[in-house]
């Protein structure tokens, strides 16, 4: 019995360890396919029409640059939304409201974060894109503006739980110490309890940004998918076109293994690449404050 | 001039308050509004030939079972792959790993996976289970495209819920004569077991909701009856609603809401049962 | 007797605090042997080296032999889930299980293999008697064991040390937490069990060192400063430093 016990444990042990080290399996997988798949462009197109303003493909054209500029004009949008209210949420739930109205706003948020991406989309080309149309005044509601003001709700579930986290883990002495040298609470909120927690805070923005460059579904729905080069500040107004949503709209269309199929892998590992950097920037960030607060304790 | 000091003091607090306030709610209201809103547009398109039908006239007219059914399938195919390995990478991380550069590396892998664009996860099925192992578009490499992404929502939470088990559990359990893997199985994963549910229902939400990933890699325009294997394409809720609102000209209104509505009456359900098991769980607690 | 023969044992923790020093220490069968000295001293990293929980933590360096029937229980061959089975441990803090009471009781026999429900419900009440608590809870043994009190508790951890038929039992203070009575209800099962079982307690004051203490070793800083008969230590010290630590002078 007793050595049955030990082989069971032996096995057991062994699957439980081999199951933490498939997620780096996992990274480096799609990594491989990624290259594997979109490496090839760099042979068959020029690096000069690579970085070109047009995107063409039937032609081949496979100018990224209006993608590139697509994506960061609608990431930018969402970001100037989803940040002051994702940590103005933030600031409300942990700082400010009363318990009753925390327990009810916290599954709210949560439940905006579950909402589909199509349904979001959906009720962007529907509701959000004629009233932008009609109250603008413009030629077509499909824009930019849509995008991030969409990308921006996407984004702020991610921005309000990982800042609230954060401010959550200031210890209330913190606090407790201002409001005994007379400070107000609101003063304590910005002087103390939001620069304590600014690292955490930090790692909130990034994430959320990151979240709204890989939205795919929605901003594929609502932005018009006008492969423009976006680069003036009217932009917002007129129809782009995304990384992502070019990679939706046309794989289902390419023949596997031609120089499209490979540029649409291509700018996969583009995508990829970024959300690795903003990651481990923002991974780096919570490991660097921890580190200084083990020094503080130790 | 104290006094005036005071008054201002407390007069920016009281705007600063209600100007957060403002932002907290003009966050929360929409989302509320939104559900609401798709509520009533979908309800009255919502009847027994609605859910139980095949879609007919070019999807114009019929019902959207394919789409329930794929959906369910997708949803179970994901768990079937993601929960296990999910729970048992936790396990991982919480019970055996020290604080090593392989655990450091394992971290930054998960919190990478957590970010990866869901549309790269639909390139990366299309490379992997599709064309390399040639599982085909179909239900089987759907799934688990989906599960690699659901996976790090599941680690994440199921490990948070291990750790919140006090250590002194392990500790007696040891002394008396147990096992690792027996404490944890008969102690440690039945105290954790409400978080870790509820991490995995909030992975399989997510998973019930994505388009993009299956994409190329599972998802069929239209298909006139229910999947027969795991190697079937099969139609899915929020792709067969991607393709309604957007590649079929003159589609009756009633039936996108009616799409829309389902589609979200199955993943908030997913929600509210998983802040349901929570909320009891922490109520219960004893330690 | 001696049931537990130490001899040249040094341990060090990797991160460097607690540690024991060469000590070498010989414990006698059925009797109550009392560890004490001030806090840090390595009392309790003795005790857990003596069911090998000490694996659970970092250590970086060991050296020397714990004797238990004469066989090195530092041996990296030794069954060390046999052991824990041999060498019970009462902790501190009451830790029930999140089981009901018979589920605590039965919990490392199950372990074991044991599924006779007969055996399982004869050990439940013998453990529970010998614990001085079976009049307490006999009728409600299937409630959570975290609704009792903590002296209560606490007995329960000792019911189901004793559930397992240890041979040796460690405790580690076990009635820090506890109220004047439930210490005396502990300390009465403690003088019932020597007859049967090799005792070895960390007390959490001196006054419970003499008022159990058949034999008693004085641990300063991971050093063993004296061991004698309880009786002989406390009145009549030949260290120093033992005699200024039992007047109350430091620590």
């Amino acid at each position: 019995m007793e050595k049955s016990l030990n082989w069971r444990e032996f096995i057991i042990t062994r699957l439980i360890k081999a199951s933490g080290y498939s997620a780096i399996l996992f990274v480096a997988l799609i990594f491989f396919f990624l290259v594997r798949e979109g490496l090839p462009t760099l042979g068959e197109v020029e690096l000069k029409s690579l970085t070109g303003t047009r995107w063409y493909p039937i032609e081949d054209y496979f100018g990224i640059l209006p993608l590139i500029t697509g994506s960061l004009i609608i990431t930018i949008g969402a970001g100037l939304i989803a940040v002051p209210f994702g940590i103005g949420t933030a600031v409300y739930i942990s700082e400010i409201a009363p318990r009753w109205v925390r327990e009810i706003l916290k599954p709210l948020v949560e439940l905006l974060g579950g909402l589909p991406s199509v349904v979001l989309g959906f009720l962007g080309i529907l509701v959000l894109s004629p009233f932008l149309r009609v109250f603008l005044d413009l030629p077509t509601g499909l824009t930019a503006l849509a995008g991030s003001i969409l990308l921006g709700a996407i984004s702020v579930p991610t921005v309000v739980s990982v800042a609230e986290d954060a401010l959550d883990s200031v210890p209330r002495s913190y606090r407790e110490g201002a409001w005994a040298l007379g400070a107000t609470r609101w003063q304590t909120i910005w002087r103390v309890t939001l620069p304590a927690a600014r690292s955490g805070v930090l790692t909130a923005v990034m994430l959320g940004v990151g979240r709204s460059i890989g939205e795919t579904m929605t901003v594929m729905m609502v932005t018009g998918n006008a492969p423009v080069l976006a680069v003036k500040l009217g932009s917002i107004f007129s129809p782009v076109r995304t990384m992502t949503a070019t990679i939706a709209a046309e794989m289902g269309e390419v023949a596997n293994g031609s120089t499209h199929y490979h540029v649409l892998f291509f700018i996969g590992m583009v995508l990829f690449l970024i959300s690795l950097a903003v990651n481990i920037a923002a991974s780096s960030v919570v490991f660097r404050a921890r580190k200084r607060a083990e020094r503080i304790l130790s | 001039m104290k006094r005036i000091f005071t008054l201002n003091r407390h007069l920016s607090q009281r705007i600063g308050f209600t100007a957060i306030t403002l932002m907290a709610f003009a966050t929360v209201v929409p989302i509320v509004a939104t559900i609401i809103y798709i509520l009533i547009q979908g309800a009255p398109s919502i009847s027994l030939e609605f859910l139980t039908a095949y879609p007919y006239d070019g999807m114009r007219a019929g019902g959207i079972l394919p789409a329930i059914i794929g959906t369910l399938y997708l949803t179970v195919g994901t768990a079937i792959f993601s929960v296990p390995l999910g729970i048992a990478a936790a396990i991982y991380l919480s019970e055996y790993a020290s604080d090593t550069p392989l655990t450091r590396t394992i971290r930054i892998a998960i919190i990478n996976l957590a970010g990866i664009p869901s549309v790269v996860y639909g390139l990366f099925g299309l490379g992997l289970f599709v064309l390399f192992l040639n599982f085909g578009t179909s239900i089987l490499a759907a799934s688990l495209t989906l599960s690699i992404m659901t996976l790090p929502i599941i680690i994440s939470t199921a490990e948070e819920s291990l750790r919140s088990v006090p250590q002194a559990f392990r500790t007696v359990s040891i002394s008396l004569g147990a096992t690792r893997w027996q404490t944890i199985r008969r102690i440690v994963l039945k105290e954790a077991l409400p978080g870790i549910l509820t991490g995995v229902i909030l992975g399989l939400e997510r998973a019930a909701g994505e388009t993009a990933p299956i994409l190329f890699t599972g998802a069929a325009f239209f298909l006139p009856r229910l999947p027969g294997s795991p190697f079937d394409a099969t139609m899915a809720l929020p792709y067969h609603l991607f393709v309604i609102s957007t590649q079929v000209p003159e589609m009756p209104i009633q039936i996108q809401y009616g799409t829309a509505l389902v589609l979200l009456v199955f993943v908030l359900s997913m929600n509210l049962i998983a802040t349901f098991i929570r909320s009891r769980a922490r109520a219960r607690r004893q330690w | 007797m001696y049931k537990i023969i130490i001899e040249n044992l040094s341990i060090q923790y990797s991160d460097g605090t607690e540690s024991l020093r060469n000590i070498s220490l010989n414990i006698r069968d059925k009797a109550v042997t009392v560890l004490f000295g001030p806090a840090g001293g390595g009392k309790s990293t003795l005790l857990r080296c003596l069911n090998r929980l000490n694996d659970l933590t970092e250590v970086s360096n060991s050296s020397g032999r714990v004797l238990i029937d004469g066989e090195n229980i530092l041996d990296p061959k030794t069954d060390v889930i046999a052991l824990r089975r041999k060498v019970g441990m009462v902790f501190a803090r009451p830790v029930v299980l999140p089981l009901s009471i018979r589920g605590n009781l039965t919990y490392g026999l199950e372990l074991a293999g044991e599924t006779r429900r007969s055996v399982l419900d004869e050990a439940v009440e013998r453990s529970l008697k010998l614990a001085a608590i079976w009049d307490e809870v006999h009728d409600r043994l299937d409630d959570p064991a975290i609704a009792l009190s903590g002296g209560q508790q606490q007995r329960i951890c000792l019911a189901r040390v004793l559930a397992l038929q240890p041979e040796i039992i460690l405790l580690d203070e076990p009635t820090s937490g506890l109220d004047p009575i439930s210490t005396g209800k502990v300390e009465a099962a403690l003088i019932e069990l020597k007859k049967e079982y090799t005792v070895i307690l960390v007390p959490h004051s001196v006054q419970q060192a003499g008022r159990t203490a058949d034999h008693a070793a004085f641990f300063l800083q991971g050093e063993l400063v004296e061991y004698d008969e309880g009786k002989k230590l406390f009145t009549a010290p030949k260290e120093k430093r033992t005699e200024d630590y039992i007047t109350g002078r430091f620590g």
